[in-house]
Formats: C-alpha cells, structure tokens, sequence
C-alpha cells in the first residue's frame, strides 16, 4: 500500500433530501463501504406524550392523528380505541365499518408513498409521480368524508365524526377497480426494472432472529419470513369478519420489503372491499359522555396493526378528564434501530436503499 | 436557404478584405465571429433544453411542467437565468479558492471547445482536423478534471465523494467509449469528422455499427454524468456531490457545461452513426440540429425513467461488458471488412 487511508464519518442528515424528515445519520465509511452507522434521533421530538397529560382525551385524537402523517387514521384509529377500551365505550357496527375503510385506505396511501419514495431515493424520480397520482386519489376520499385531506382526523370517541358521502361510493368503488392497474404499472416502471432489482436485491438482508430480537413488526418483519399481522393474530374492531391474506417473504432484503408492501396494497383493497358490502345502515356515533373520566388507576394497553408496524398505546387514567400517563410505542421508532445492523458492510447507496425500505415516518418516531 | 451560414461568411470575409485588412487579420476576425455566435447559439440552445427538458419530464410524469410564463411556460427559463445571475456569489472560507473559481470556468470552456470539430452542416466546420474524432475524445475527458477540481476545491467530503466517483467512472468510460468509435473509423478509414459524414452518403453507419452505437450510447451516458449514470451528483445520496458548495452563477455555469456536453456528444453521435447533416430537402445544417435534439430526447426518456445504478455495478458494466463487447465489436468489424474486401466490394 503506497497510500494509506482511514475511515472518515460522514454525516446524512439532519438536512438531507434522503432521510424521510428530521433524522440524522451518523455514518462511517471507508471510501464507499459502510463500516458503521449511528442513528441519532429527536429533530421532530414535539412531546406528544407530554401534550397527552394537558389534554382531554377527546382533545388528543388530532395529536395522535399526527403521529403517523402519512397514513394518518391508522394511529387515530388505535388513540381511540383504546381509549374506548379504556372506559368501556361501544362503537355502533356501521362506525366499526366505516373505520376498516378509511384505515385501509390509509395504509394504501401510506404503502404507495413507501413505493414512490423507494423510487426517488433510487433517483426514479417518476415513479413517486406516479403513485403521487394514485395515492391523489385516495387523498381525495378523505377529503370528501372530513373536509381534510392529509391530517383528517377524522376517528372520534366511540365512532367517526360523518358519516360517508354519497359521491364517496362511486368514488372508492373506481378506485379499487384500478388498483391491479396502478400494481402493473408500478410493477412495470419501478419493480421491473433491472437497476432497481440490482439495488434492492440481496440488499440490506434483516434475518428473522434479528428482525425478533429488535422487535421489528409490520411489513418490515413479514418480509423476513415470519406472517405476524395484528389484524390475524390479535384482531381488533372486526377484522376476524374479514377474508384476506397476509403476504410474506422470506429474503428479508429490500426487495422483499417492497414487494411485501406491494401485496398488502391488494390485499387492502380486498378488505374493503368486502366491508363496502356488509356495511350496515345505522348510527355512526355510539352514547359518548360529554366529559370522560375513566376512574383512578385504570390502565389499559392497546395494539394495532398501524401501516409500519405494531402501533401501542398505552393509557393510565387518574380519574380527571385527561390520561395520567400516554406512552406510544412507535414501530418507525423501533424498526429504525436495525438500520445499523443491515447496513454495515454495505455501501454508501445502500444506506439510502435501508432507510426507505424500513419505511420510518420521523413524526411517528420522534413522537 | 442552403448555405445561408457560409454565404454570411464569406459576405463578411469579402467587405473586410475590402476594407483592406490583410488575410490573416480577416480570418482571425472570422474566427472571434464563429466563436462568438457559437457560444450564443449554445447558451441560448441551453435555454432552450432547460425548457425542453422540463417539459418532457412533465410529460412523462404526467403532470403539466412550467406553465406560468409565456405561452406553455417558454419564458421559465430565462426566468430563472436572470435569477441565478443575482443571486449572491458565496465562497465557503475554507474553500481553496483559486480552483474553487476556476473550475467552473474550466468546465464550461472545454464544453465550447468540443464544438469544433463537429461539422454543422455541408461544409461548416471551424476546424476540419484529420484528427476530429480523437480530439473530441481527448477534450471531453478533460471535463472530469473540472469536476475534480470542484469537488478538491471545495473541502466537503460530499464533493469530495462526488468528485471521486466521476473521475473511477470517466476513467471506465473513457475506454469503451474510444473502442466504440474505432468501427466506424475502421470502416471510414478516417479520424476526421468531415470524411465519416461523407463516407456514410450511401449507409448511416447505425445499420453497419449496431452494437458499437448501443456501446457508445451507454458510454457517452456515463460521460455525461446523466442519469441513471449521475454518480459526480448524485442528488438522493450525495445532496449534490461535486457541486454542492456551488451557488448561483458559478452553479448555473455547470450546469450549462453539461447541457453544452449534452448538445456535443448526441451530436457526435448523429455525425457517426445518424448520416450527420445529409438529409434530403431541408437545409444541412437543419438536418443535423434535428438528428441531434432527437438524440438529446433520447437522453432525456433515459435520465427520467431509470434509477441510479449503484457506483460498484456502474464499474462492473463497464469492465465486464462494455469493454469485451466493444472489443468483440472491433474484431468482428474487422474481419468484415476483410470479407467484404476479397470479396470485391
């Protein structure tokens, strides 16, 4: 060796086009191979749990509805059931159908944006367009049901707040005829491509022990091999009345984490469209106290399955109007923690690979 | 309509001889003319590609590009020129400034220099070297030493990274790019640019060189720096490489150096393997500047329709494929020729 070289850091992040938000990404290199990688977290730490203690319960459904922007009913939907879990409320049948919908519509939405940002990270600039125009779709549904269309807040206390539009019918109904197109086209443009394949398989492998032993959950874990789904092995609301498979891969690469999103977007849409059918007429706002004060010492810990994972809250009440105590248990969060791990020994552009793949939403993480 | 640009030449050449200013004062005033016009012709096409770019990348990302100024948006550019000219010029302090200013100038001169031997028309040539070909290989290389420059210059390990991965590549590059090219020259018998054009007046030289055009295709890619071979810049991972410590007119210039680099290489690539300017009823020089923007679309569905190959992959097609198959290449051609020589042709 005539030249001598050393590793140097080199720091992606905090402001950087490729890491999904606030997020900083501490990462060692020796020339273009990764020797380690350190995460530091806490750009978008808002306090959410803290804010949970100052508000009613009813008050923090918009905070929870902002953990997870991007697919943005999913986290509203756990905040309030287990707050409904919490006091013993019931959710009339048609509200229970109407959440199923726009929580799969959401977790649609989310798994396209995963698609679209995996595809401009690998520099396809296209193909985020064209699931941009997809997911513009189900952005306007939301809209239609609660007037807003990222941050709609639209799950309440013991059912939703409106009940759905006539124009929303006709509008899902189209929607959900054109997802298999929208998959081929995605499948076309970006999964079909050779140097995406190149870059994504046999990249950044995440094993079935490590994946366990980290607690990784969600599409994440599933790409690993292991078929754990909330909604199969631990149903809430009434997922056991529902058909629907849950994919699984078993390489645990990048690829396998972007084809298992790509199913479950099918398998979403045939969730709704089951419930489209066997939603009844009726109320969609069960009997809510006008103030809820769960008695002292209650606490309760509920879990869903959120678009990225495994979504926990958990709740002590001290008998007032608002929760003694709010934890989330943020899947971005823990799902984050095995970046170093599958990134070591790779090179730099495959860092940027791992991090779109893990999917973190950085609002949902910092919390 | 023919030969308006030579005939504006010579009606220059002939009242400056009447003035009474010797040959050699009339044809180096000639020469500030021809380079002059072009140097506008390139900085205004460059707006031109700006607009032209932006809008197709609107059309295949289904959405409308720049729409607000002028009719379909055409004033978007020299727009935003006029903003990047007064923009404030900053210089980071720990910058080594020599070269940081130097090398977007370096860039863009070896960009205008590439012009010279590419013939833009029936005789329109400023320099006819019997060398054209090899010239242009040579000069166009030189562009990844600007990029080194910009990357060294600016002490940010982001440039640096950049600046490293556009030399690894313009080194790979450089060689199936050369190989390419020699079937053509062997089946031209010529480096100079002028004789391959004339030498194709029978068959463009994509029918006898379809593999050498794909080689070269790839190749001239990568030494353009465009997607999916934008290593030096690289903007998901390296926010902007070789350039990120650039701003304003300094950043713009190399911008306008790839794009003249752009305009160059598919316009070599339209003199070597497209018939250069000959074409039937339209005016040479119009031929040509059609083949070429038909070359540069190309270019452009490539650059926003594939994603960035990985730095390793991107060294490993060029070594293990490009390469061999050039060379395959330059031997099949050659025993071609033989061939078709015993053969009587």
């Amino acid at each position: 060796m005539f030249v001598e070289s050393e590793p140097y850091i080199i720091n992606i992040g905090p402001q950087h086009p490729s890491t999904h938000g606030g997020m900083h990404v501490e990462a060692l290199m020796d020339g273009e191979e990764v020797v380690n990688v350190t995460i530091h977290l806490g750009y978008v730490h808002r306090s959410v749990e803290k804010i949970a203690e100052s508000r009613t319960y009813t008050q923090f459904i918009p905070y929870a509805a902002r953990l997870d922007y991007m697919s943005t009913n999913l986290p509203a939907w756990g905040y309030v059931e287990a707050v409904e879990k919490l006091s013993g409320l019931t959710v009339p049948e048609r509200a229970q159908y109407i959440r199923v919908v726009m929580g799969e519509l959401s977790r649609i939405a989310s798994h396209m944006m995963f698609v679209g940002s995996l595809a401009i990270d690998l520099a396809a600039t296209t193909g985020l367009l064209y699931c941009l125009r997809d997911r513009e779709r189900i952005m306007d549904m939301l809209e239609m049901t609660s007037g807003q269309r990222l941050l709609s807040s639209y799950m309440r206390l013991g059912g939703v707040s409106h009940d759905l539009p006539e124009e929303f019918f006709p509008a899902v109904k189209s929607f959900l005829t054109d997802v298999p197109a929208m998959l081929d086209e995605y499948n076309g443009l970006i999964t079909g491509n050779e140097i995406l394949q190149a870059r994504c398989n046999g990249i950044g492998v995440l094993t079935p022990e490590t994946a366990l032993a980290y607690g990784v959950t969600g599409p994440n874990l599933r790409a690993s091999g292991i078929s754990y789904d909330l909604r199969r092995a631990d149903p809430y609301g009434i997922y056991d009345r529902f058909d629907f498979n849950i994919p699984v891969a078993q390489k645990g690469d990048c690829m396998a984490r972007l084809m298992v999103r790509l199913e479950e977007i099918e398998q979403s849409a045939r969730i709704i469209k089951q419930a489209l059918e066997q939603m009844p007429e009726g109320e969609i706002l069960g009997k809510v106290p006008k103030v809820l004060k769960p008695e002292k010492g209650r606490e309760v810990y509920h879990r869903t399955e959120s678009a990225k994972g495994e979504l926990g809250y958990y709740l002590l009440a001290d008998g007032t109007d608002k929760p003694a105590r709010l934890h989330v248990r943020a899947p971005s969060f823990i799902n984050l923690m095995v970046l170093p791990i599958i990134s070591r020994g790779s090179k730099l552009q495959d860092i940027i690979t791992n991090i779109a793949t893990l999917d973190p939403v950085l609002g949902e993480s910092d919390r | 309509m023919e030969n308006l640009f030579i005939n504006i030449a010579r009606t220059l050449s002939d009242w400056l001889l009447q003035l009474g200013l010797s040959h050699f004062w009339t044809d180096l005033v000639l020469l500030v003319v021809q380079w002059t016009a072009i140097i506008l012709i390139i900085t205004l096409n460059v707006i031109i590609l700006v607009w032209l770019e932006r809008k197709i990348s609107g059309f295949i990302q289904q959405r409308l590009g720049p729409n607000r100024l002028g009719p379909f948006g055409c004033f978007q550019t020299i727009a935003d020129t006029l903003k990047l000219l007064t923009k404030e010029d900053i210089i980071p302090s720990q910058t080594d400034k020599l070269i940081f200013k130097t090398a977007p100038m370096f860039f863009i001169i070896v960009s205008v220099l590439l012009y010279a031997v590419i013939p833009m028309g029936k005789d329109m040539v400023v320099v006819d070297l019997n060398v054209g070909l090899f010239y242009f290989i040579s000069v166009g290389s030189l562009t990844t030493i600007a990029i080194l420059m910009a990357g060294w210059s600016s002490n940010n390990k982001w440039s640096l990274l950049g600046a490293m991965r556009s030399v690894a590549q313009m080194i790979s590059y450089e060689i199936p790019l050369a190989f390419s090219l020699l079937g053509v020259v062997m089946i031209a018998g010529s480096l100079n640019l002028s004789a391959i054009v004339a030498a194709q007046s029978n068959i463009w030289f994509i029918v006898l060189q379809p593999v050498a055009f794909v080689t070269y295709f790839i190749a001239a890619t990568a030494e353009l720096n465009r997607g999916p071979f934008d290593m030096p810049e690289a903007e998901q991972e390296l926010t902007a490489g070789a350039y990120t410590e650039y701003t304003g007119m300094r950043w713009a210039l190399f911008f306008l150096a790839e794009y003249t680099n752009l305009v160059a290489v598919s316009a070599l690539a339209a003199t070597l393997f497209f018939g250069g300017w000959q074409g039937p009823l339209l005016p040479s020089w119009m031929w040509i500047i059609i083949k070429t923007y038909l070359i540069m679309l190309v270019f452009m569905w490539m650059k926003w329709t594939f994603p960035r190959i990985r730095m390793d992959h991107l060294m490993s097609l060029s070594w293990k494929v490009l390469v061999p198959v050039s060379l395959i290449n330059i031997l099949v051609t050659g025993v071609g020729i033989e061939i078709f020589k015993g053969m009587g042709w």
